[in-house]
């Protein structure tokens, strides 16, 4: 009877696993096959090519893209890394006027759905003269409260005698903050920029909404605007193509650096 | 009352002035400014390009008469009603098989978690192709082992739960985790007390697991709640919101009636409802499934 519930619960776990790694498997070898063959479940063929991602390259300036989005992400994340830790660090270690106000005001505003501000968002990034720029995608995405929040927590739970002795020695706040805090915080670094990397990379309704020139796109608005907008000429195979190269960089990285991905979206969920 | 102040100002840390000024910049022009610009927008009416049209209450009473925007909240129920059940059940499945003693734990976790870091963009349009009526493979499948093709995306009775079950792939991995964290809080002493008491199994399960998650299920459930009224990229990319009007939802219809039509003032009240409905229906959740603790 055990025996037979646990290989039960091993072809169950197996059968899950292939439903979940199967399409991603079935995605790679679709952008490399000729169209006729793409309605198979076989996942080799004799003919495959790299007729799809040339196409890709013809139609849409894909390498820009890739550009965009890896600059914006990138400057994002590292933005929110610097700017959150210094806000938790101030929430967590100093004494000032309004500071239990700002924690306040950061939990709450953590509650307000991003589609209510959607609309006047836009309106200020055309007013601002920041649509099809990069300031549109950056600056407002410049700091995070959850990373206030996770980094606040965590600065709390570090012994005071650290910044008591950085102090005698004469260390500035900002020194204590880079120099000796963040090397002591890697975990929520890395677990504050995984989640600030991925939801950048992944963010598709507000470029759609402040970008429209085709070589100011992010991958995610590109791709699916190549799909949507009928440019790929339902050629099947382009459009894996054009999405695996959006997927392929996320793919990677999960690859090598699973457990973080793991841990810290997980706690993406949990803290809002 | 100044003279206090000004002298906890003097012993109060100046640097933490400085370093939440950015905060405070960031929070006035694109939290605080939007709001009350939001709000402003519901009553008027607004085509950004000629002057704004002060309307009252026109937007909201139009909101509230509006079958279409109706028809978008019918479909976000019908999503939930279908996704949040095959969601707890097929996660939690996985979660208790993966809490036992099961070799390549790691390995299944990963698969599982796999398209949670992959973009909606990626997974909509993989999906729609494994959803076509004629060429798909999900159809081939079911060919293969004798059952009728289904309308995945184009039966306006099918197309909603055909996004229901895609999400539920999405995101399964993520609540998997979270199911795996609360099966690990549960103490060992009281399983061990339960088989002393001849307990067997899905005794076991049903009067001490179950209990114990619900602090879990009440995450999934308001988390897979806002995801819900969230949807937009699935609807944008594999249906436009058909067919029918079957899956329109209501960030899409918002999106629509701002970049389509060009009505700022009215889709900035669609903003607003769905915010009220996204705090109303959490209020409520939190509600029933907390005080519905069992003794």
């Amino acid at each position: 009877m055990r025996t037979l519930t646990k290989a039960l619960g091993y072809i169950l776990l197996t059968v899950a696993a292939l439903t979940f790694i199967y399409p991603f498997l079935w995605m790679a070898s679709a952008s490399l096959k000729p169209e006729n063959e793409i309605g198979t479940l076989a996942l080799i063929s004799r003919n495959f090519s790299l007729r799809g991602y040339s196409a890709v390259f013809k139609q849409i300036p894909i390498g820009r893209a890739l550009f965009n989005s890896g600059l914006v992400s990138i400057t994002s994340t590292t933005s929110v890394l610097v700017f959150s830790s210094m806000v938790g660090y101030a929430l967590a270690r100093l004494r000032f006027l309004g500071r239990d106000s700002i924690f306040n005001l950061v939990l709450l505003t953590m509650m307000i759905p991003g589609q209510l501000l959607l609309i006047p968002m836009y309106i200020l990034v055309v007013r601002l003269g920041w649509t099809d720029s990069y300031r549109a995608l950056i600056i407002p995405a410049m700091i995070s409260n959850m990373g206030i929040i996770v980094f606040r927590q965590f600065f709390k739970s570090l012994p005071q005698d650290l910044v008591d002795a950085a102090r005698i020695d004469g260390c500035s706040d900002y020194r204590i903050l880079f120099q000796i805090f963040w090397p002591l915080s890697k975990p929520v670094l890395i677990t504050v920029g995984i989640i600030t990397f991925i939801g950048s990379w992944n963010e598709v309704l507000w470029p759609l909404i402040v970008i429209r020139k085709w070589n100011m796109m992010t991958m995610p608005q590109m791709v699916t605007l190549f799909h949507v907008g009928g440019l790929a000429n339902a050629q099947v195979a382009a459009e894996m193509a054009a999405a695996m190269m959006l997927a392929f960089p996320v793919i990677v990285a999960y690859l090598f650096f699973q457990r973080y991905f793991i841990e810290s979206l997980a706690l993406s969920g949990i803290k809002g | 009352m100044l003279g206090r102040l000004a002298e906890q100002y003097r012993t109060s840390d100046k640097a933490g002035y400085v370093m939440v000024l950015p905060y405070i910049l960031h929070f006035l022009l694109f939290t605080a400014y939007p709001l009350v610009f939001a709000f402003v927008l519901v009553f008027n009416r607004w085509d950004i390009v000629t002057p704004m049209e002060f309307i009252g209450i026109r937007n909201i009473q139009r909101l509230l008469r509006d079958a279409t925007f109706w028809t978008a909240v019918i479909n976000t129920l019908r999503f939930l009603a279908s996704h949040i059940p095959l969601q707890i059940v097929l996660s939690l499945l996985i979660a208790v098989i993966l809490n036992g003693p099961i070799k390549l734990r790691s390995f299944f976790r990963g698969a599982f978690f796999l398209p949670f870091v992959i973009s909606g963009a990626v997974v909509t349009i993989l999906w729609q192709q494994l959803y076509s009526t004629d060429a798909g493979i999900l159809n081939l499948i079911l060919n293969r082992i004798g059952m009728q093709p289904v309308p995945w995306l184009t039966d306006p009775a099918w197309a909603i739960y055909s996004i229901a079950i895609m999400a539920t792939w999405k995101n399964m991995g993520f609540y998997i985790v979270l199911f795996l964290a609360g099966l690990q809080n549960v103490p060992h002493e009281l399983y061990e007390a339960a088989s002393i008491d001849g307990a067997n199994r899905s005794q076991q399960f049903w009067k001490i697991t179950l209990p114990l998650l619900q602090p879990v299920m009440l995450l999934v459930v308001i988390l897979s709640t806002i995801g819900g009224f969230s949807l937009f990229i699935e609807p944008f990319v594999m249906t436009g919101g058909g067919p029918a009007e079957s899956t329109l939802s209501v960030v899409l219809y918002l999106y629509k009636q701002a970049f389509q039509f060009l009505r700022m003032g009215y889709a900035a009240t669609i903003g607003f409802a769905l915010a009220i409905m996204i705090f109303v229906v959490t209020f409520i959740q939190r509600k029933l499934l907390d005080t519905d603790q069992p003794a």
